[in-house]
């Protein structure tokens, strides 16, 4: 009983490294662009939820009324005034100056916050449970992260095929120069990306705060899971990143049952694995040319 | 009375590489403009630059007497300019009727919506929730001009519509502009087929080496013209 429920955590914790990883696998899909600061960007959104909560009184949830919509701004204005200047036939621009987003990122928040653990409460939510038998018992934090992140999936996926938006989102990374013949405006899309990206983010950012320590150098590891998560999903599908998320989150919960020194090992082996049978991830759907 | 498109000294380039030299070509409402000339001539480029693809002094190229050389291609589309670009270029991995739909990103109002395009090429409508990118060769050359027309141009720019197609497929292709033309739309074609573009034209332009060497009325031009024209001496 213990393994299953093992799995059964690792399987919801999966929910938070797949809403980590959306955004990631967004502004990747629409302009190609790999943004490491993503996530110092997470860390940056906890901060500001730290913020909002200590301000208002305003519970970590409820936070995101507030941390969303300026998450959002910030990722258009950061997008429009920064990074679509990198975008072009080179990939290294980008990387550049994203590495050079997370020192800043990092550094700011160490001078603003210090090197102090922070973390958001959330009183019995945290550890309140719904017991399935005497053994097995579902969190009800953990389920809500996995609801969210289906949820948030789920509306990413709406939007990206069922409306104009979306169709310009993946024109554009059919072909960018084409879309822009038909009236799509590429700046304004790719700040729209991420601006997406960051209102998403915001939400991980926050389950991340309520769940676990965080500092101003946490953002790198959250960035590491992101990336395997796109990665073992196979790039170009959102719902091939919950799939790696939860291969993630479960593959850590396996290892840690088996030592507690396993957790971030086995869930690195499991990426390692999985890129080594199936390079192009398990439900690829990108296609470059 | 101005032109519909006039460009006046126009000139490209590819990095240091120019494409285009000083080329004077005017369109006026209603015509069929043909542009004919070799591999390299500077058609494709011509048209890429009247659509903002490539980037041109404001008053080399007039719109309706407005400058409109600098402008974005979403820009210039909002316009009135649609071009159907060579190699149809359709999104790979958008269904065909989201293809069309790509049309009215711009939000021009007009004649043309999905309807009348399924209604010009009925063999879309059968395919229109399949990968474009599982249409046959001519059938995503109607794609392509069908999401031109969701633009609701007044100039319809065509580059090369009968690439890589079967004359069969070419003539089914062709026999769509008329009903374009008689919604009052404005229509520049560029072929390298010499006898196809003058066959749809009013007047027709030759390029080579990125320069005019000959414009004139099919009719009043002679095949050693064209012949001098279109290879040079």
């Amino acid at each position: 009983m213990d393994w299953v429920n093992a799995i059964v955590q690792g399987a919801l914790v999966g929910g938070l490294y797949a809403l980590f990883a959306a955004g990631l696998s967004l502004m990747f899909g629409v302009m190609r662009l790999v943004n490491i600061a993503h996530g110092d960007l997470i860390v940056l959104a906890a901060y500001l939820g730290l913020v909002v909560v200590n301000a208002t009184g305003l519970g970590p949830f409820l936070s995101l009324i507030i941390v969303v919509p300026v998450m959002f701004v910030l990722g258009y204005i950061l997008q429009r005034g920064l990074l679509n200047f990198t975008l072009g036939g080179d990939i290294l621009p980008p990387l550049l100056v994203t590495f050079g987003l997370s020192i800043i990122i990092q550094n700011a928040l160490l001078e603003g916050f210090s090197a102090d653990d922070q973390k958001l409460q959330a009183g019995n939510f945290e550890t309140a449970s719904l017991h399935i038998t005497d053994q097995l018992a579902i969190g009800w934090f953990p389920f809500a992260i996995f609801l969210t992140a289906l949820a948030v999936i789920g509306l990413l996926e709406f939007m990206l095929y069922r409306t104009a938006l979306g169709r310009a989102f993946r024109a554009t990374s059919d072909d960018s120069d084409t879309a822009r013949l038909y009236g799509v405006r590429n700046r304004h899309v790719y700040s729209m990306a991420t601006a997406l990206a960051l209102a998403v983010i915001s939400i991980a950012a926050i389950f991340l705060a309520v769940r676990v320590n965080f500092d101003p150098a946490s953002g790198p590891a959250r960035l590491l899971y992101a990336f395997e998560a796109v990665i073992i999903g196979g790039l170009g599908s959102l719902w091939g990143t919950l799939a790696g998320g939860v291969v993630l989150g479960v593959a850590q919960a396996i290892g840690a049952q088996l030592n507690p020194g396993w957790e971030q090992l086995a869930g690195h082996v499991a990426f390692l694995l999985v890129l080594i049978v199936r390079p192009r991830g398990l439900f690829p759907r990108l296609v470059d040319g | 009375m101005t032109a519909l498109l006039a460009t006046s000294g126009l000139t490209a380039f590819y990095g240091d590489f120019q494409a285009l030299f000083s080329v004077d070509l005017t369109v006026e409402a209603g015509e069929a403009v043909a542009i004919i000339g070799a591999n390299g001539a500077g058609k494709s480029t011509l048209l890429r630059t009247i659509c903002g693809l490539l980037s041109a002094a404001p008053e080399r190229i007039r719109y309706r007497g407005e400058a409109i050389g600098s402008l974005s291609p979403a820009d210039i589309v909002t316009r009135g300019i649609a071009l159907v670009p060579e190699g149809r270029k359709l999104f790979a991995s958008l269904s065909v009727e989201e293809n069309l739909l790509m049309g009215q990103q711009c939000g021009r109002k007009g004649p043309w919506h999905l309807e009348r395009v399924y209604a010009l090429f009925p063999m879309l409508r059968e395919r229109r929730h399949q990968p474009a990118t599982s249409l046959s060769g001519g059938q995503q050359q109607m794609a392509a001009i069908g999401r031109a027309l969701m633009t609701n141009p007044d100039l319809l720019l065509c580059d090369e519509i009968s690439l890589g197609l079967a004359p069969i497929v070419i003539r089914d292709v062709y026999a769509a502009l008329p009903g374009i033309r008689a919604e009052g739309t404005t229509l520049v074609v560029v072929e390298q087929d010499i006898a196809r573009a003058l066959g749809v034209a009013d007047r027709v332009y030759c390029l080579q080496e990125g320069r005019v060497t000959l414009e004139g009325r099919p009719a009043t031009l002679t095949r050693e013209q064209i012949k001098l024209a279109y290879f040079g001496v």
